[in-house]
Parts: structure tokens; C-alpha cells; sequence
């Protein structure tokens, strides 16, 4: 029985691999590229904040600068972030389950602030409610204040992180389609109610995936919100407004101790998303990753 | 919701209305309104005095420098992610999920944290400006510096848009050109990249309007020196600390202009390659 | 031309798909490989093509090694079931795709390439749709740019696999007609892989027949349907019924009685084969007989269900859908045609 050991074997790669030298320098050029450009800054923000120690760390952290820094972006985010959740539902359900007129042009629309640059994000509030609008003054009158205040970055972080949650529940409730809402209307329930126990179940991990982005947007917004704040210490600094702040007084350590916060936030939100991706990807919507 | 009637078809789901007219009201209220402001402020120059305040040296300089680096940066991004996509996918390594999921990191990063860590990094004291130094290379406080920063926030953009494409890519068609005797190169480079165009084509053009656009990782980085390393939404920035309003939305009209541009080229493209195809993103 | 597979093995990670399968397939002729899933079909076919490389084992093209060769190499024309076509390139691109990638030393001028592409796609009736994409044709038209594509390489053995797979069922039957004409026409010695029998056995010269890695019969249409070797082939290609029986002395016997067949060769316990068509009805001495247990019209014949003997095993039996023995509630019946096989 000729069992021919077939000699060639290592000159015949598979027609559809590469070459295992060319595999592994691909692989080393790619992984060499991640390595400088992702991993080592986010080693440099840890590395910079602990420079001086863990205690010039927490000290850094302690100032009353900072504390109200990180009250300020809670508060914030604890504000847009649910509106733009109750947007996202809104805007999914009108869009996913009905067929009208200019619903692609709509679509469109939500991913507008998506290519607006976030400096002109806030210059827009700037330009609606400052000293030579028409809005400001009026408001002013009656002693509201939305420029250099709180409502002001507000509305700049709603308006940058207005489509996230939107975008990924749209083709989500697309491709669930409309079924399942209408056999539950079929067996009697309620408009709320079918909303409530059917639709919310079914895009309950889209939707977190949908507020983790949020968040971690409205938490780290810089350009649009630094156009807004007037940067009134201790009164209208996000955390990283007040990373700018510290690391322009050359107070690195304060700069970098406040920044490794944000690096967690990231980390923390890289992780759940990853995990939500492995764990619930087929009740993900399948485009609209990113951003 | 018979007001509806004439322009959507009927449906037995309850709440079109309430979600539609919430959709509406927020969606002007939030960005449609904002927007127009913009429009009237910059529209009260008139032609001649739009056309002035967007002609200006400074204003031209600093729209060149950001569209420059900012096509460099997604040049560099396209050859890169399109590398890293490809590794992604098609190998197997130690570490590969990890590497997977810090793709998105400059999605997830604060663009001021990426900002200041870069400039720790490429400034000549940092680790990678301490070794380029001793060269006469500089990198933080230069255009080669911005550049760095947008090949950073635009990379995912890049890696997210090819990635699903390539995962579609059947085995079989590389099979297929296998068998009618094209080697290992010619199936890459005439079966592989041809059917990812579009998808590069469009890493290309969002990773580039991002990059445009960019303002927190670019600033630190950047030295902010006027005609050489300040970047449009810098000065717009600037003109508003001058309480030069006017001037601040001119620039940001002409860069609207473009980033719809570049959205409708975008658009142009799945709408091509959907149609050609059979497929898009 | 012609291709010996000579004691071919293949494993994938240690898990075996063919044991030492030996094949001749001669020049010009359309051979079926032919079995359920899993049987190594498909396995069988990617290793001549080149597209997997064998555990052990030799295949020739001719008389020149072609195991030494890369898919490259062997100028196969391979045919997927799902087409495989280049989704960027037109129908002309794809069809002239093959002979563009060659060597400039061996490359025919683009004149030329153009010339042989549009023949080709005249060939399978497709001129006209040359500017088309595959995403503008349907199944069947994209199944026929795949042909053109492998042909256009000029092929010394064209491969299909599961050609039809895909097609919906009036577009598979015309399909397999033109591609005999095709065949016939051009001559190519051709290889298809397939898991319908009626495809296999309307379009092939030979069939192949295989099970769990191993080749169980190889031969024409007729003799694999009229001479099954083995229990597979019997129960695989056709219809059958199988019963247990027992033969001494040349008889046959059902349990304690004789069936009414002579002339076994076999002896001791031994299984039963015969087709529903096979059969002849009898009125007294030995036979099977059964009890009817369902009888519904198929078409132009009754298709019958017997319970036979004690044990009351189910065999199907076929009759003129208007013959009177429909009504009856007992058959008595004799195999025309059957095959014993040892009882395991």
C-alpha cells in the first residue's frame, strides 16, 4: 500500500491562508500599530497620574476642584442621558414599526450631530442664546441663565450624544419587525402595555448597549461643552474641562489623577460593551457598531 | 392619526403620533433650531461679507492645516485598519479579543484624555519624543503631531467599517480564484480589496469628517500656532473668546458645508455599491 | 484526461473523512460522486482539485503526480455550489478572470481573452448579459457565468460540487440537461458531486456511490440500480423493502415457509432486498403474503403497504393503480428481481 508521506507538503500552503511568515508579520505589524496608538496612551494616563504617588493621587483627587468637577458630570449625564433615552424609544418605535414618507431622510437626519464637529455643536447654543441673540436677553429678563451655566452644557452634551441610543435601536426593532406587537395586541393588551411587556424585553440589551455609549459620550465631552461652560471654576467645569484646567496650570498630577477616572470610564464601558457583544449579540442590532 | 393617513400606511400599532411628534419636536428643538441660528447669524454678513470673513488668511490657513493632517491621518488610517480588519478576521493569535475590543477605545476615551496623553507621549521629554529628539524630529507642537491625533480617534471608524464586509467574504470565492489560477497576491489584490472598496471608501470618508471636525485630542498636541499648527474648530473657539460671533459661525458654515458633502458622498457610495452589489453597510 | 485517485486518506484534526479511497475516473466522462451528507463527497472531490492536501495518498492527472501540484496548478475547473462569482466584476470580468491572472508568458492578448469569454458566454446562453453584475442574474444564470468561468481556463477535468445545491426545482432539471448537452458538446472529463440520486442517475455515465468515507460501488447507472453490492447502495439508490430470511438449500425462507424463490447461492440467515416495482402477483403455492395496511395512488401506480408473516414486516409492494388486487385485504407476492446480503 503506497501511504506516501507527501513530501511537498510544506511548499503547498492552503489556497485560501497566507504564508505563516507573511500570517505572523501581518499579525506583528497590526498588533505594533494597536500598541502604539490605543494601548500606550491609556498606559500614559495611569503612568502620568501615579508619577508622583498614590497619595499626590488622592490628594489630587480630594480638591474641591475636582469634587465638584465629577458632581457636575454626574449631574449632567444623569440629565441627558435619560432624555436621550426616552428619544431613542420614541424616535425607534415611530421609525421601526410604520412605513411613511421620508422615513430613510429622517433616519438620516438623527445621525446629523454624528458629522457636526463638537465645537460647533455648542457654538450653535452660543450663537441661539448669547449676548447678541434674541433668545439670551429675553431669557435673562425673567433670570435664566443657559449660557455659562449648567442647562447650557446640558444642552450641548444631549446635542452630541443625541443618536446613540436611536441608532442602535432602529435596526434593532426593524429586524424584530412587528409581530410580536401585534400578537399582543391581537390578545388584548394595550398600546402600554405591549410596550411595557413585549417590545422593552425585547430590546432591553440593545438599549443598555445603547446608554453605555451614551454615557460614556456625555461623561467625556469636551469640544462642545468647552464652548458653553465659560469655564467658571468650581461652577461650570466638567471633569474634563477641569482636566484642561489642571494640566494648563501645570498641575499634571491633578491633570492626569482626574483623566484616569475617564481612562476607567472607557475601560469600564469598553468591557461591558465587549461583554454584551460575546453574551447577547444576537439581540444586538448588527449595524451601527462604533462611534 | 387620521391626520397621518395620507402619508404613512396603516398599522394596528398603537402611538405613532405620541413617538412621532415626540421625534419631530425634540429633533428641532435639540439640533433643527440650534442649526438655524447658525445659518441666520453667518447669512447676516451678506455674500460679500461671508465670502470675506471665510476668505481670511487665517481662516484659510487654519481650514488647510485641519483638511491636510485630517487626509493624511485617514490615509494612514485606510492602510492601517485595513491591515487590522484583516488580522481580525482572518487570524487567530493570543490577546486577538482583546485587541478586538480596544479598537473602539478612542469611541470610549474622552477626547481630552486622549489629548493630554498623546502630548505625554509624542512631547520631547515623553517616551516617544525623547527617542525621535536626538534626531531633530519634533512631533507634539507640530501638524505631525495633529496628525497623530486624528489617526487616533479615526482609526475604529476604519477597522469597524471593513471588519463586517470582510467576515462576509466567502471562502469560496477566494477558492474559486484559486482554481482558475490566480495566486495567494492576485486573489487578495484583484478578488479581496476590489469587493472591500466601498467599505474603504467609506472608513475613509467618516474617519476623515471626524478627523475634521476633531477638537480635544488635537488641541494639546497640536502647539496652536497661528498659519502653522491651528486647526479650524480651534480658531472658531478663538474668535468666540474674541466675541467675534459672526466670524465663529462663518468658519463653522464653511465647515458644515463640507462635513454634509462628505456625508452625501458617503451616502453616494453604500447607495452605489448597495445597488452594484448586493451589498453595502 | 483521466484521474486516478490511488489510496487517498484524509483526516481533519484526527477525525477520518476518507479511508483509503482508490477511484479511475476515464477521460471524458461525467461520473457522479454520490452519497448523504457526511459520506466524503465533497471531501473526495476538493482533494483532486487540490483545494484540501490528503492525510495519504496519491492522485495523477494522466500520468504526472498532480499531488505534488497546487490547486494552482492542476488547471481544474471548479464549480461551488453557491457560484463563487466575483460580486465587483462583470459577467465578461468574471468569465475572463482565469485566463487575466495567468503569467505574461503564458497569457493570451486581451483580445483574445475577450474572443474566448464571449464564446463561452454564447456557449451557455448567456449573450448580451456580459456588462451585468451577479447580483442583476438569477440562480440559474449565475450557475451558468460559473461554468463559462471554469470552462474558460480550459480545463483538463472540470469539478462540480453540489452544482444544483441551490436551484429551485424546475431550474435544476433544465439545468441538467443543458449542462449534458454541454458535456457532450465539449468533451471535458467531469467530476460532480451530488446527494440526489435522480440527478445522478439521469445525468451520469458512472456513478459513485459512497458511505462513511468509503466508496461503495462504482459503475453505470444501470448496474449500480439493477446490481446493488451492498445494503447501502440497495437501500441509498431506488426504493426498497428489506426482510430477513433464511436460505437452505437454495431456498428461500420467510420464517417457517418457503417464499416461492429458488436458486440462493448464499446460506444461513441473510437479508432480503427487492424494489416495489420488482414484483409479480400470484394466485397459490409459496410466496410472500401480507396483509394490506395502507394503499394510496401515487400517480399512475397504487403504492401498497404489506404486513408479511407473523412477525408482521412492512414491505411496500407497487400495482397498476387500477388493478383489482387494490381491493383486496391480502397480496400474495414473488420478488421478480432481489439481492441477498449476509445478515450482520
Amino acid at each position: 500500500m503506497a501511504m506516501a508521506i507527501n513530501s511537498s507538503a510544506h511548499r503547498l500552503v492552503s489556497p485560501t491562508n497566507e504564508p505563516t511568515w507573511v500570517r505572523w508579520t501581518l499579525i506583528l505589524v497590526g498588533v505594533l500599530f494597536m500598541a502604539l496608538f490605543l494601548v500606550l496612551p491609556l498606559v500614559a494616563v495611569f503612568s502620568e497620574a501615579f508619577r508622583q504617588g498614590i497619595g499626590a493621587y488622592f490628594d489630587a483627587l480630594r480638591q474641591p476642584d475636582a469634587l465638584s468637577a465629577i458632581r457636575l458630570t454626574l449631574l449632567v449625564a444623569a440629565i441627558a442621558v435619560p432624555l436621550n433615552v426616552v428619544f431613542g424609544i420614541a424616535a425607534s418605535w415611530a421609525i421601526a414599526k410604520y412605513e411613511f414618507k421620508g422615513k430613510a431622510f429622517l433616519t438620516t437626519l438623527i445621525d446629523l450631530p454624528f458629522s457636526v464637529s463638537p465645537v460647533i455643536s455648542g457654538l450653535v447654543y452660543v450663537l441661539l442664546f448669547g449676548s447678541g441673540s434674541l433668545l439670551g436677553p429675553w431669557l435673562k429678563s425673567y433670570g435664566i441663565e443657559i449660557l455659562f451655566a449648567v442647562p447650557g452644557i446640558v444642552l450641548a452634551t444631549i446635542f452630541v450624544t443625541f443618536p446613540f441610543v436611536a441608532r442602535e435601536l432602529i435596526p434593532l426593532m426593524q429586524d424584530q419587525g412587528t409581530g410580536d406587537e401585534e400578537a399582543a395586541l391581537s390578545l388584548g393588551a394595550s398600546g402600554w402595555q405591549t410596550f411595557w411587556r413585549v417590545t422593552l424585553p425585547n430590546i432591553k440589551w440593545g438599549l443598555l448597549y445603547g446608554v453605555l455609549l451614551c454615557n460614556a459620550r456625555a461623561m467625556g465631552e469636551f469640544g462642545a461643552v468647552a464652548v458653553v461652560s465659560g469655564k467658571i471654576r468650581g461652577q461650570t467645569t466638567t471633569m474634563p474641562l477641569q482636566v484642561e484646567m489642571f494640566y494648563n496650570e501645570y498641575q499634571g498630577t491633578a491633570a492626569f489623577a482626574l483623566a484616569s477616572l475617564l481612562a476607567l470610564l472607557a475601560l469600564v464601558t469598553l468591557v461591558l460593551k465587549t461583554v454584551l457583544e460575546w453574551r447577547f449579540s444576537d439581540e444586538l442590532a448588527a449595524t451601527g457598531r462604533g462611534h | 392619526m387620521s391626520r397621518f393617513g395620507r402619508f404613512r400606511q396603516p398599522s394596528v400599532i398603537p402611538g405613532f403620533g405620541l413617538t412621532f411628534g415626540f421625534t419631530i419636536a425634540y429633533f428641532s428643538l435639540i439640533i433643527l433650531i440650534p442649526l438655524i441660528a447658525l445659518v441666520f447669524r453667518s447669512a447676516g454678513l451678506g455674500w460679500g461679507g461671508f465670502w470675506a470673513a471665510a476668505l481670511d488668511p487665517r481662516v484659510l490657513a487654519s481650514l488647510r492645516t485641519s483638511f491636510v493632517t485630517a487626509l493624511i491621518a485617514a490615509g494612514i488610517n485606510v492602510v492601517f485598519g485595513t491591515l487590522i480588519a484583516w488580522v481580525l478576521v482572518r487570524y487567530r493569535f493570543p490577546g486577538r479579543r482583546i485587541f478586538d475590543a480596544m479598537v473602539d477605545l478612542p469611541f470610549a476615551l474622552p477626547t481630552a484624555v486622549a489629548g493630554i496623553a498623546l502630548t505625554a507621549i509624542y512631547a520631547p521629554n515623553g517616551v516617544i519624543g525623547q527617542l525621535v529628539a536626538p534626531l531633530g524630529w519634533r512631533i507634539a507642537y507640530t501638524p505631525v503631531g495633529i496628525t497623530i491625533a486624528m489617526i487616533f480617534i479615526g482609526l475604529p471608524f476604519v477597522v469597524r467599517t471593513i471588519q463586517p464586509i470582510l467576515e462576509e467574504v466567502s471562502k469560496e470565492v477566494e477558492e474559486a480564484s484559486a482554481t482558475l489560477g490566480a495566486n495567494r497576491f492576485q486573489t487578495i489584490s484583484r478578488v479581496i480589496l476590489p469587493s472591500l472598496t466601498p467599505a474603504i471608501l467609506t472608513g475613509f470618508a467618516l474617519a476623515f469628517a471626524r478627523a475634521v471636525g476633531e477638537y480635544g485630542s488635537v488641541i494639546f498636541i497640536a502647539g496652536n500656532i497661528p498659519f502653522v499648527s491651528e486647526i479650524a474648530p480651534l480658531l472658531i473657539v478663538i474668535r468666540l473668546e474674541e466675541y467675534n460671533y459672526t466670524g465663529a459661525a462663518v468658519i463653522a458654515m464653511v465647515m458644515l458645508a463640507i462635513s454634509f458633502v462628505m456625508l452625501f458622498i458617503i451616502n453616494l457610495i453604500q447607495a452605489w455599491s448597495r445597488k452594484r452589489y448586493g451589498y453595502g453597510n | 484526461m483521466e484521474v486516478r485517485v490511488e489510496n487517498v486518506r484524509k483526516e481533519f484534526d484526527r477525525f477520518p473523512a476518507l479511508h483509503d479511497v482508490s477511484l479511475d475516473i476515464r477521460s471524458g466522462e461525467l461520473i457522479a460522486l454520490l452519497g448523504p451528507s457526511g459520506s466524503g463527497k465533497t471531501t473526495l472531490l476538493r482533494l483532486i482539485a487540490g483545494l484540501e492536501r490528503p492525510t495519504a495518498g496519491r492522485i495523477f492527472f494522466g500520468d504526472t503526480d498532480a499531488s505534488e501540484k497546487s490547486v494552482q496548478e492542476r488547471n481544474i475547473g471548479f464549480v461551488f455550489q453557491h457560484y463563487a462569482l466575483f460580486r465587483h466584476m462583470t459577467i465578461l470580468e468574471n468569465v475572463s478572470f482565469g485566463l487575466k491572472v495567468r503569467p505574461r508568458s503564458t497569457r493570451p492578448p486581451a483580445g483574445e481573452i475577450r474572443r474566448r469569454a464571449m464564446e463561452l458566454l454564447d456557449l451557455v446562453q448567456l449573450s448580451g448579459l456580459e456588462k451585468r453584475y451577479p447580483n442583476q442574474l438569477s440562480g440559474g444564470q449565475r450557475q451558468r457565468v460559473a461554468l463559462a468561468r471554469a470552462l474558460a481556463i480550459e480545463p483538463g477535468v472540470l469539478l462540480l460540487d453540489e452544482p444544483f445545491g441551490a436551484l429551485d426545482a424546475q431550474v435544476r432539471r433544465e439545468l441538467r440537461k443543458w449542462l449534458r448537452e454541454i458535456h457532450d458538446r465539449t468533451g471535458h472529463t467531469t467530476v460532480f458531486v451530488t446527494h440526489d440520486q435522480e440527478e445522478a442517475l439521469e445525468l451520469a455515465d458512472r456513478l459513485c456511490v459512497m458511505s462513511q468515507g468509503k466508496i461503495e460501488q462504482v459503475g453505470s447507472p444501470d448496474s449500480v440500480y439493477d446490481k446493488p453490492t451492498s445494503p447501502f447502495v440497495f437501500g441509498f439508490i431506488g426504493e426498497s423493502s428489506e426482510l430477513p430470511v433464511s436460505v437452505d438449500k437454495g431456498d428461500i425462507w420467510l420464517g417457517d415457509r418457503p417464499i416461492g424463490i429458488a436458486g440462493a447461492q448464499a446460506q444461513g440467515q441473510q437479508r432480503l432486498f427487492f424494489r416495489p416495482h420488482d414484483i409479480e402477483l400470484v394466485e397459490g403455492g409459496a410466496a410472500l403474503a401480507g396483509v394490506v395496511a395502507s394503499s394510496r395512488r401515487v400517480g399512475g401506480t397504487r403504492r401498497v403497504e404489506l404486513d408479511i408473516g407473523g412477525a408482521a414486516h412492512r414491505v411496500e409492494i407497487d400495482l397498476p393503480f387500477d388493478h383489482p388486487a387494490a381491493e383486496r385485504s391480502q397480496i400474495a407476492f414473488r420478488p421478480k428481481r432481489w439481492a441477498l446480503f449476509p445478515a450482520t
